[in-house]
């Protein structure tokens, strides 16, 4: 089976704890991180996460849940299946 | 990793700041197996054929739309242009089906149903004449259906018996719904050389070519190309065209994808997809305001023309090198009321209805969404109509006209027809009359495609 992959991204203003946070709820759904990267752009954090969610059904629990976190922290959180960046980036 | 972070920021801003957006999700099906000469039996297997087609369409976009992160504005339906079903059918049961169309686009939550149509470019059969007669009433006396009438192409010239009968027809349904300001008018478009795989309202209709059920996509983004544009202030024209090129693309590319899963889970094939930049009245989601950005201190100013055509086809060579299926209008819509930089241009007098009238001869489509003064009599309305279809028919394009005459206003009012409609300035027409030439009747004939000077 094929592969299906999203991406997280995380926008906001740096603090103490963000990747430990984010990657917390993502353990506890099983869900395995592929790859991880991390910026401070004009004083913004910006964190990208591709994430494998090939057994994963209910990706819109998993996008609830991290919005909370976003809104808890002051952050934008998204989840978003990798498709679309494909799709935009690559030809 | 696959991407860098500024490609992920850029997608994300392009939705989150800039309006980038799937439009419109559109279902394209055929109802020519539901004719029946018993007229219950027609409503009913119409009803139940787009009631059962249908019935997945909203919940299938919207969990796409959540799960790739891209928003879907409208869902909507096209249909047989009904007069070809028609048959026998009377005016009052015409109107009848009208209702049963958007009881079903309410009962399935679309936004707008589309092909309450007539394709009358070359003459008018029985069940056009009906669906004619009903037009005023089945437009006033609903909600969501969408109506379209082709009155010339460029293979069969303008009919202008039919174009008598559209300045009628507008007069009518606008006085008919004058409590809304005219608003049935909104719902109605002539064209000439119109499509048949239109996603956008209020022109989609589902085309004799077409198969049972498809999928069509129309995105727009006009937010995405304005901010793009504003990356680069200094670059000459060729560049400009450029950056709308790739802005495009990419634009359409992602539209591509989110219609070719939403088809791909419906079970329905992927029809086409159109890549127009449809204005909304949200902020810096404007036409005018790329044009004005190209270097125009006010939209309708001289220079638009050019302005518009440089964009038009930078959009569409973007779009066409990003999809499979181009299809649709691919270009650029200027309606004045979903536009706030239009609005803008015509309150400060840098825009008038003829500068428009113009604009259509280089961009996607027609005068669209025009408010018009109460008192422009319907072989006014009938000439307008009559230009439009001729800067179609000769340029080899398509052309609408979706103007409303609005019962009771002057030139220099503000007409307010809420939502996605937004509201406009109401519009002078020449006061001289076209009522002779309108009454001649007959038809223009098919131009010549050589000698093209």
């Amino acid at each position: 089976m094929e592969q299906k992959r999203a991406i997280v991204s995380v926008i906001g203003k740096d603090q103490v704890g963000i990747i430990a946070k984010v990657t917390t709820i993502l353990a506890e759904e099983t869900i395995n991180i592929l790859d991880i990267s991390q910026t401070i752009l004009q004083d913004f954090f910006t964190m990208m996460m591709i994430i494998d969610v090939t057994k994963y059904e209910d990706l819109e629990a998993l996008q609830q849940k991290l919005a909370d976190l976003g809104e808890a922290l002051g952050l934008t959180i998204n989840v978003q299946l990798e498709d679309i960046f494909q799709a935009m980036h690559r030809v | 990793m696959n991407f860098a972070v500024n490609e992920m920021m850029e997608t994300i801003r392009m939705v989150q700041m800039e309006n980038l957006d799937i439009r419109t999700v559109t279902m394209g099906i055929s109802l020519r197996d539901c004719a029946d000469s018993n007229f219950e039996q027609m409503n009913k297997k119409v009803y139940e054929k787009i009631t059962y087609y249908a019935k997945d369409l909203k919940i299938t976009a919207e969990k796409v739309e959540r799960e790739f992160g891209i928003p879907i504005i409208n869902k909507r339906i096209s249909i047989t242009p009904i007069a070809e079903i028609l048959g026998h059918a009377s005016v009052e049961q015409a109107v009848e089906l009208a209702k049963t169309l958007d009881k079903a686009a309410i009962v399935l939550g679309v936004d707008f149903i589309g092909g309450y149509s007539a394709l009358i470019h070359k003459g008018i059969s029985v069940g056009e004449q009906t669906l004619l007669d009903a037009l005023p009433d089945a437009l006033s006396g609903t909600e969501r259906v969408c109506a379209s009438v082709s009155v010339g192409t460029t293979r069969a010239g303008i009919n202008m018996n039919a174009v008598r009968k559209m300045g009628e027809i507008i007069k009518e349904a606008a006085e008919k719904s004058k409590e809304q300001n005219g608003l049935a008018c909104a719902k109605l478009v002539v064209f000439c050389n119109p499509v048949e795989d239109n996603p956008f309202m209020a022109g989609a209709f589902h085309g004799a070519g077409e198969g049972d059920v498809v999928l069509n996509v129309g995105v727009s983004g006009p937010g995405v190309v304005l901010s793009a544009l504003k990356r680069y202030p200094h670059a000459d024209l060729g560049e400009v065209s450029d950056i709308i090129k790739k802005t495009a693309f990419k634009i359409t590319r992602a539209g591509e994808l989110i219609g070719r899963v939403v088809a791909e889970r419906l079970g329905v094939p992927f029809g086409i997809m159109d890549l127009s930049l449809a204005p909304t009245n949200a902020m810096n989601d404007s036409v005018a305001e790329i044009l004005e950005e190209i270097g125009l201190e006010r939209v309708g100013t001289h220079g638009t023309i050019a302005a518009l055509a440089l964009m038009n086809d930078a959009v569409k060579k973007g779009g066409a090198m990003a999809s499979s299926y181009v299809g649709g209008l691919s270009g650029a819509f200027i309606p004045v009321s979903e536009d706030n930089g239009m609005i803008r241009g015509i309150l400060d007098d840098a825009l008038s209805l003829s500068k428009l009238e113009a604009m259509t001869c280089v961009c996607s489509v027609g005068l669209d969404m025009i408010a018009l003064t109460g008192d422009a009599t319907p072989a006014t309305l009938a000439g307008i109509i009559a230009d439009e279809a001729a800067i179609g028919m000769i340029n080899k394009k398509t052309t609408a006209v979706r103007i409303i005459p609005v019962p009771g206003m002057k030139e220099g009012d503000m007409v307010e027809f809420g939502g996605l409609l937004g509201r406009a300035p109401v519009m002078g027409v020449n006061p001289y009359s076209s009522e002779k030439m309108i009454n001649r009747g007959g038809r223009i004939p098919a131009p010549l495609q050589s000698l093209i000077n």
